[in-house]
């Protein structure tokens, strides 16, 4: 815009150059897309496609929420083969109520027929019988007959070489809907299972409209877990994902080195020590008295343990062999921590088998106390790992800290170098194993020498660059990692995850709720940690210059400022898991999802129409719902 | 608490990410039990000379020492043993709003108290009556169970300084504690600052905007300008000439 006059007039030449160029692209664009999307107007135009949509339309609009008992009624007409002499003149008949009339009234033997019904049931099967005068025999001129919309039918058809000078009869049967809405009636049937005698209502609520409140209870369950599941999870790892909270997170890196090295060992530790604690509860298991005995006494010990080693105020720093027994103590108290929870699952097990069988129709809750004691069963291990970690993490920053206070830098730098190193070659052998498990590469060489020397190597190169800062920007690193996951799991859809769980737990709604649950924690977590993102610093700062720790500082100064902003993102979440939940069965993922597609592929249009019907009134009622919470609560 | 312990600031420079030097070559030194005014004009680095003080930023290079103890070189543990007895108030009180008012202060004993309960917001007895009795002390005793946000901004200010006050400080640091408060209010804020400096003894930084409260309450003050220490001795050597020389030449001056 600096040199205006000469070039003014080639400008709009160029520009209009552009904008025919820009438009010739788009006409592009869309003739590919159209070619590539099937743009076809000359099937919406097709006849039978018209008709087919009709028909699908109809049944839709009328979702079959009751079925009717059907009776067998006959309409019958007097008809005579062949004529008798002076014709014969078919009775009168009421053009208001159900009739048939033949023409002609009557015929030679074998002679062609048109029969013609009218105020039949509109869309009624019905099918043409030939009663002989003696009434006991019915001779089928036609069947699979459906009436049309008005209930009227026409159909030609031959009759049989069955000559007789007494009256026939020309009889039309259908199985006729019997009661109503407003007045059911009781009749009795058939039950095509057992051929047992039946008493019935009709019309009663159908099985379609029964087993959709089955699977939209079964839906509204599948969202409610799967969005507990994404939140429990979700909301801790929204902090990992929050710049403001990590970016000041900086670690030394002999530090960084030694708890690298630290973890996995840690991991080990915390699985020995949850064997240690199986074996031991084991012995108890076997009487209910033990265990209830090892319930009441092992969380006193360990409160008292725990008081012992955390004073509530502590004014002077330890010693080093306080320290070293509050060490001990605190492990002593970990492995009865792990036999408490091997206790518990063990007696919520044994409750919920116990008490079961007693609850008749609450039958689940004892189940749910048996599921409950199996995942605590399932996931003491991992906790017990993750702690085994954490606790020698923790250690190894201490060391790293007694390290750098007590000995010179020229021997704690040089010293990061290799432990770094020895970290990173740690990582990626277990990168390897993973790769090993997934490809079966079986190589000793490729999946441990390799990725151990590669490790090694970036991690020094990591090292010596990171050498002269001497500390390394660790909470950015994990901030970018757990973005970085988020995005990709956030990525997936539902829909597509659920083929993994379905092959993992089988098809059903767990498979359903684990994928939902996945998806929610990644994209809970994005919105969340955008929320702790956007927190005042004021607070925060107040907090941490109280000498607070970071943990208590997020509690104390983060948690109060995000809980509104995180209700109300989780009811937002709870409607799209709704939403997703109702169709996450077209990929097996259980709910109604899978009754409507099966609906669908079996052309049974008028169910479908029950299953679309539920889903509309389960979304819009927990729209309403989340809403109403959220215009209270925020 | 006997003998004279120091704060000294050496050599402090504070050069920010974008390149801004906030501070250059600051030295000076605080004794025990002193109230110390810090003055400048907006921008001229008094925001980041307190929060070097407790490390809320980083300095980039020299010195501060307490008592012998170098806060600069303090590592993480060591660093929350230092702040707990630094206690500091906010031009903005920094409340976290939608915490009781009680909560607020309770806040100010973190650094004390056992890390594993006050997590589940669970704290000493003791410390609950000494939360109350702060707050008695800035007459707020009956607003404890209010969320902070239903205050008004002096009796916010109050909390503030309750919530310093909490951590038995030997030093309190006051970042323009009453720029946003009326005059009435302003010298009821620095009154009780003044008290917690006399009858405590506990050495206060404040930094001001308003000479007349400069001249009112501290004992002693320092002047920056674009960073650098341009007045250090008691208020009343600020005569005309200093003052242009602290504000600029075009600087009236009021109060
Ligand atoms: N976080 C930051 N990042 C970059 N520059 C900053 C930051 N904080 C302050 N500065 C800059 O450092 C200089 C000193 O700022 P400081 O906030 O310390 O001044 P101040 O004297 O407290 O001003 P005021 O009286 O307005 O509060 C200013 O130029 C400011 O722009
Ligand atoms: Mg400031």
């Amino acid at each position: 815009m600096a040199e205006p006059t000469p070039t003014k007039s080639k400008r709009p030449f160029g520009r209009s150059v552009l904008i025919l160029l820009a438009i010739f692209a788009g006409v592009v664009v869309y003739a590919y897309g159209f070619s590539v999307t099937d743009v076809d107007l000359s099937q919406i135009r097709s006849e039978t496609r018209r008709e087919q949509l009709t028909r699908v339309m109809r049944a839709l609009a009328r979702p079959e929420l009751v079925t009717y008992e059907r009776v067998e009624t006959n309409t019958d007409t007097p008809f005579y083969m062949p004529c008798p002499p002076g014709g014969f003149t078919p009775p009168e008949v009421d053009p208001f109520s159900r009739h048939i009339t033949v023409d002609p009234a009557c015929t030679e033997p074998g002679g062609t027929i048109t029969v013609h019904g009218e105020n039949f049931s509109p869309n009624a099967r019905v099918t043409v019988y030939l009663v002989p005068p003696s009434g006991d025999l019915e001779l089928t001129l036609k069947s699979g007959l459906i009436a049309d919309d008005t209930g009227s039918f026409t159909v030609t058809v031959d009759t049989r070489e069955r000559p007789s000078d007494q009256p026939q009869t020309i009889r039309v049967k259908t199985r006729e809907p019997i009661g109503s809405i407003f007045k059911p009636v009781t009749v009795e049937s058939i039950d095509p299972n057992t051929g047992a005698t039946v008493v019935v209502r009709s019309p009663r609520i159908s099985k379609a409209a029964l087993d959709t409140w089955d699977k939209i209870i079964e839906t509204v369950f599948l969202a409610l877990l799967a969005t507990t599941l994404g939140v429990l999870i979700a909301v801790p790892m929204s902090f990992l994902a929050a710049r403001n909270l990590m970016k000041d997170i900086t670690t030394p890196l002999i530090k960084l080195g030694l708890q690298l090295v630290a973890a996995p060992v840690g991991v080990a530790v915390g699985v020995i020590a949850a064997r240690w604690a199986q074996d031991i509860s084991g012995l108890l298991t076997d009487s209910v008295l033990l265990v209830l005995l090892g319930l009441i006494l092992l969380p006193g010990l360990i409160v008292l343990a725990l008081r012992w080693a955390f004073p509530a105020v502590e004014l002077e720093p330890p010693t080093l062999g306080l320290r070293i027994s509050r060490g001990l103590v605190l492990f002593v108290a970990a492995v009865a921590s792990i036999v408490v929870l091997f206790l518990s699952a063990s007696l919520l097990q044994r409750f919920g088998d116990w008490v079961a069988p007693r609850l008749g129709a609450f039958e689940f809750l004892g189940a749910f106390s048996t599921t409950i004691g199996d995942i605590l069963a399932a996931i003491i291990t991992v906790i017990a790992a993750l702690a085994g970690a954490g606790v020698l993490v923790n250690l190894a920053g201490k060391l790293a800290s007694w390290m750098r206070n007590h000995l010179p830098d020229a021997i704690t730098r040089p010293l990061a170098v290799p432990l770094v190193g020895l970290a990173f070659a740690l990582v990626a052998v277990i990168i390897g194993q993973g790769i090993d498990w997934l490809y079966q590469i079986g190589d000793p060489v490729k999946i441990i020498w390799v990725p151990a020397a590669v490790g090694a190597a970036f991690g020094m190169f990591l090292a010596i660059r990171a050498y002269k800062r001497e500390v390394v920007n660790i909470g950015l690193t994990v901030y970018y990692m757990a973005r970085t996951t988020f995005n990709a799991i956030r990525s997936i859809e539902p829909l597509v995850m659920v083929i993994v769980f379905v092959v993992w737990v089988g098809i059903g709604p767990f498979a359903g709720s684990l994928a939902l649950a996945l998806h929610t924690i990644a994209a809970l977590a994005k919105l969340y940690s955008e929320q702790v993102e956007s927190i005042l610093p004021g607070p925060v700062e107040a907090v941490q210059a109280t000498g607070a720790t970071r943990l208590q500082t997020v509690v104390y100064a983060v948690i109060p400022q995000i809980v509104p902003p995180y209700i109300s993102f989780t009811l937002y979440r709870w409607d799209i898991n709704v939403r997703m939940s109702t169709i996450i069965g077209f990929a097996g993922g259980g709910g109604i999802g899978f009754l409507l597609q099966q609906n669908i592929r079996l052309l049974n249009y008028q169910a479908a129409s029950v299953n679309m019907l539920a889903i509309a009134i389960v979304v819009a009622s927990m729209d309403y719902l989340s809403s109403r919470i959220r215009e209270k609560i925020v | 608490m006997k003998g004279i312990r120091l704060l000294k600031v050496e050599h402090l420079t504070k050069v920010y990410e974008g390149g801004t030097v906030a501070l250059e070559d600051v030295s000076f030194e605080v004794p025990d039990g002193e109230f110390l005014a810090i003055i400048g004009l907006s921008g001229s680095g008094k925001s980041t000379l307190l929060r070097c003080i407790n490390r809320l930023i980083e300095p980039t290079e020299g010195r501060i020492t307490w008592d012998g103890v170098d806060i600069t070189a303090a590592p993480q543990e060591e660093l929350r043993r230092i702040r707990r007895r630094i206690g500091m108030v906010f031009q903005h009180f920094n409340l976290v709003h939608r915490s009781k008012v009680l909560t607020n202060v309770l806040q100010g004993s973190l650094g004390y108290v056992n890390p594993a309960l006050s997590i589940i917001n669970k704290f000493p007895k003791e410390q609950v009556r000494r939360a109350y009795e702060q707050l008695d002390r800035v007459g707020l005793r009956d607003q404890a169970p209010k969320r902070a946000d239903e205050l008004s901004g002096g009796q916010q200010q109050r909390v503030g300084v309750a919530r310093a006050m909490m951590q038995n400080p030997q030093i309190v640091l006051a970042d323009e504690p009453v720029a946003s408060l009326d005059p009435v209010l302003a010298h009821s804020i620095m009154q009780y600052l003044e008290v917690i400096n006399r009858d405590d003894d506990v050495t206060v930084l404040c930094s001001l905007h308003f000479l007349d409260l400069v001249h009112r309450y501290a004992d002693r003050a320092i002047a920056l300008k674009d960073g650098h220490l341009v007045f250090e001795g008691p208020p009343n050597e600020i005569d005309d000439e200093k003052f242009k020389e602290i504000y600029g030449k075009e600087a009236e001056r009021v109060g």
